[in-house]
């Protein structure tokens, strides 16, 4: 037998989880992607020859409701996780409806606060370079909180169907990065967006 | 010795009709297979690219040439440097890699094969993508079939005004699809050299190979979301009515500049550090000798990862950026000569004092370490902002990323296919052909590149379709057009030579270099399942180990 093929010694190499490894590479590159669309809004602040201009249409209290509901809805996906981890699917099974609740009302209200700009304001995509931002900015995030509910919505279809088990939980818990991340984003847009450019 | 006992090929593998064996090709998610198709399709474009260098190469090889029209013209510029670039390089890069890497670090696949053949497929439908505008991209305008904006499509040439049909919306798309296909191929890497190690396989035991890869991945992941990102801006200002990019209404120019620079520059470097790994696995077993400074070889490598981050507006010292961006980015770019050229010192290093065998592979790579450093000086010319504002856009600057890209990347890739065609194969390319190869190509390569120089300095600009005579630019363009039938002849005994030895090249051997890493230790070419029994290794050169019981690397692990 060659030393190629001794056994391993039992301490060995550090190696870790390729789930997560796969996860932060993917929320790696959707950062530069925002980042990109970040720093064109930066770029753009104040340069819209023609109205309407942010400070103008922009209105707070709906957002900061919104803001709200997106980022309780990461305290309620961590309380699923926990509860399949120790084997309390049910209780599970609440906290992510409820998370998905909220990021629903999230996608509400910001369809709403959109309709509301084009209908009272004529602020569209084409209207000026703020259009132009805040509607890429925006709607790249929303896609993502889209996307992220179309994931949560599959979990829990899945787990209603009783096919979601305690030992998926780390696969949940990648899914809950994703959410987390979604989250994070906000935050920097929301700073972009309504505080900065505002 | 052998991790792996001879593999008869299984029976029911030669009886299989010509159809299934292509589904078993569609369907597979074998590291190995997706690694020969990337390298495949990524041959077949660098013909194609070729063509159409060589076209422009036709047209300017005498003054006032009519070869092709202006128009025409345009689109080979951008065909070629995008195919290039794009379906070229990187899948020939990312595919070597895709076949080596767990062979390397003793795995049995990627870490995850299925996302591995969905992005070799999002390559292939990417470069369909950008090669069918020359059937679809008339759209309802009856203008210029192909992409005509240059491989970085600069606004706002890229506006409905001035671009109108769809020619560069399949750029946009082309491009951005194979690019998810790098991003997917990338995140497999990179947890592939993490996480499936086998067991002794630390990291400063890494093939050197692995670690570029390993950084090659991260700034794939950077870099490459960037450009996504501005494409999508673009193609929302194309097909929305958006204004991005658009200068009538307040939108920017140099903005896109920027973005698209943000992800070039980091670019080239993708291009270039993988072709680094083949030459540090190269060198040192054609030098017989372990790699001179592997520590300082990684760290080199990590700084040349970070430093490529923060050079980009060095492509943009003509726009008239503020005197501090100007010499903020021509000291990064100098800075990052000092990592690059640590790496150079490293392989004569590894070099001085070795046995040198001059095959094929090493040829290659003594040929890269002249040319290379030879691009890398002019390249420092043109990080001297005074320099670069008389000679932007001239052909010297295409001598100049010829002598690196060419030098550098596709020398890599000739280098590597040489020395791993025998693994992957079990034949080996044939020598005498492989010599003339060689030689045909070097020759060609300088006769083609090394006039530019002189042309771009006697005021020859780049992307023009034509030029006057009597301006003293005849005889250099000649000899740059004759250096391209030199390299074509060169290329075809390459094609000739793999043809050949797949049917009757010397068989291989599991080992036939003599070499030190993993992928020598199985079958050539190695089962589906690389390894028989999972490896381990107690130091960076596991075959030596086995080869001299006496005097095992892992006796002098941290001397070096
Ligand atoms: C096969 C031999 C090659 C020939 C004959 C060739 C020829 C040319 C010529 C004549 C141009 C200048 C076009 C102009 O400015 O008018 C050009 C541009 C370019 N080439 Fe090559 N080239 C070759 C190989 C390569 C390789 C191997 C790469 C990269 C891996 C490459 C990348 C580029 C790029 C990026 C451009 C710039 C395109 C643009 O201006 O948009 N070329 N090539
Ligand atoms: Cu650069």
């Amino acid at each position: 037998m060659s030393t190629l093929t001794k056994p391993a010694p039992a301490c060995d190499v550090w190696r870790p989880s390729r789930g997560k490894i796969g996860m932060i590479c993917l929320i790696t590159a959707e950062s530069c992607i925002f980042l990109t669309f970040v720093v064109a809004y930066l770029f753009y602040i104040g340069k819209s020859a023609t109205g309407p201009q942010p400070a103008q249409v922009l209105e707070l209290g709906l957002v900061i409701l919104n803001s709200i509901a997106l980022i309780s809805s990461s305290f309620t996906a961590v309380a699923a996780v926990r509860l399949l981890e120790g084997g309390n699917q049910g209780k599970c099974w609440l906290w992510l409806a409820i998370t998905i609740a909220l990021g629903a009302f999230f996608v509400g209200g910001t369809i709403y606060e959109w309709s509301g700009l084009m209908r009272d304001h004529a602020l569209y995509p084409t209207t000026n370079l703020f259009g132009t931002t805040f509607y890429s900015l925006v709607g790249l995030h929303l896609f993502h909180v889209i996307v992220g509910l179309i994931l949560l919505s599959t979990v829990l279809a899945m787990g209603l169907l009783g096919w979601v088990k305690p030992r998926h939980a780390p696969a949940f818990d990648l899914l809950s990065w994703y959410w987390h991340f979604v989250d994070a984003v906000w935050i920097v847009v929301f700073v972009t967006v309504y505080v900065i450019g505002r | 010795m052998t991790l792996a006992e001879h593999h008869p090929t299984i029976p029911a593998e030669v009886s299989r009709t010509l159809g299934a064996r292509l589904h078993g090709w569609a369907v597979t998610v074998d590291h190995k297979r997706l690694g020969i198709m990337y390298v495949c399709f990524g041959l077949i474009f660098f013909v194609i690219a070729g063509i159409e260098g060589a076209m422009m190469r036709a047209q300017l090889a005498q003054a006032a040439g009519k070869v092709v029209d202006p128009a025409t013209f345009n689109q080979l510029f951008t065909m070629h440097g995008t195919t290039m670039v794009f379906l070229v390089g990187m899948p020939m890069l990312l595919g070597m890699a895709n076949y080596l890497i767990p062979l390397m670090i003793g795995a049995r696949d990627m870490a995850f094969p299925r996302l591995n053949a969905f992005g070799l497929w999002l390559f292939v439908f990417g470069a369909i993508l950008l090669y069918y505008s020359y059937i679809g991209a008339q759209g309802l305008y009856g203008t210029s079939a192909a992409p005509d904006v240059g491989w970085f499509a600069y606004a706002p040439l890229t506006n409905r005004t001035f671009s109108p049909g769809n020619s560069t919306d399949y750029w946009i798309l082309g491009i951005m699809v194979s690019g998810f296909g790098s991003i997917t191929t990338a995140i497999n890497l990179l947890a592939t050299i993490l996480v499936m190690r086998c067991p002794g396989m630390t990291l400063m035991r890494l093939p050197l190979m692995a670690w570029m890869m390993l950084v090659v991945s991260v700034l794939v992941i950077i870099a490459i979301p960037v450009l996504t990102g501005a494409q999508i801006m673009l193609l929302l200002d194309r097909s929305l009515g958006m204004h991005f990019f658009d200068t009538q209404n307040g939108g920017s120019s140099v903005l896109w500049q920027h973005l698209f620079w943000f992800f070039g520059h980091p670019e080239v470097y993708i291009l270039v550090l993988p072709a680094f790994g083949f030459f540090s696995e190269v060198i040192p077993v054609f030098s017989r000798k372990v790699i001179f400074g592997y520590p300082l070889m990684v760290a080199a490598t990590v700084a040349i990862g970070f430093i490529s981050l923060g050079v980009w507006a060095h492509h943009m010292f003509a726009i008239g950026m503020s005197p501090a961006l100007n010499a903020f980015f021509a000291a990064s770019t100098l800075l990052i000569s000092i990592p690059t050229g640590i790496k150079i010192f490293n392989w004569m290093g590894t070099m001085i004092g070795g046995q040198i065998i001059f095959a094929t592979p090493m040829l290659f790579a003594s040929a890269f370490l002249g040319i290379f450093t030879f691009g890398g000086l002019t390249g420092i010319m043109l990080a001297v902002v005074p320099f670069t504002w008389q000679l932007s856009d001239s052909y010297f600057v295409v001598g100049h990323f010829h002598y690196v890209l060419f030098g550098g990347t596709i020398f890599g890739i000739f280098s590597g296919l040489f020395y791993w065609f025998p693994k992957a194969t079990g034949r080996m390319l044939s020598e005498r052909l492989g010599k003339w190869f060689f030689w045909l190509l070097f020759i060609g390569f300088n006769l083609t590149f090394f006039p530019m120089h002189v042309s771009g300095i006697l005021g020859m600009p780049r992307r023009v379709y034509m030029y006057q005579p009597d301006r003293g630019l005849e005889l250099w363009n000649m000899l740059s057009s004759i250096g391209v039938i030199i390299q074509a002849m060169g290329i075809s005994l390459f094609v000739l030579n793999v043809l050949i030895s797949l049917r009757k090249g010397k068989v291989a051997g599991n080992d036939p270099w003599n070499a030190w890493t993993l992928e020598w230790a199985t079958t050539s070419p190695p089962p589906e399942w690389n390894f028989d029994q999972v490896p381990t290794v107690g130091s960076a050169r596991p075959l030596w180990d086995i080869k001299n019981p006496t005097d095992p690397d892992s006796n002098h692990e941290g001397i070096s």
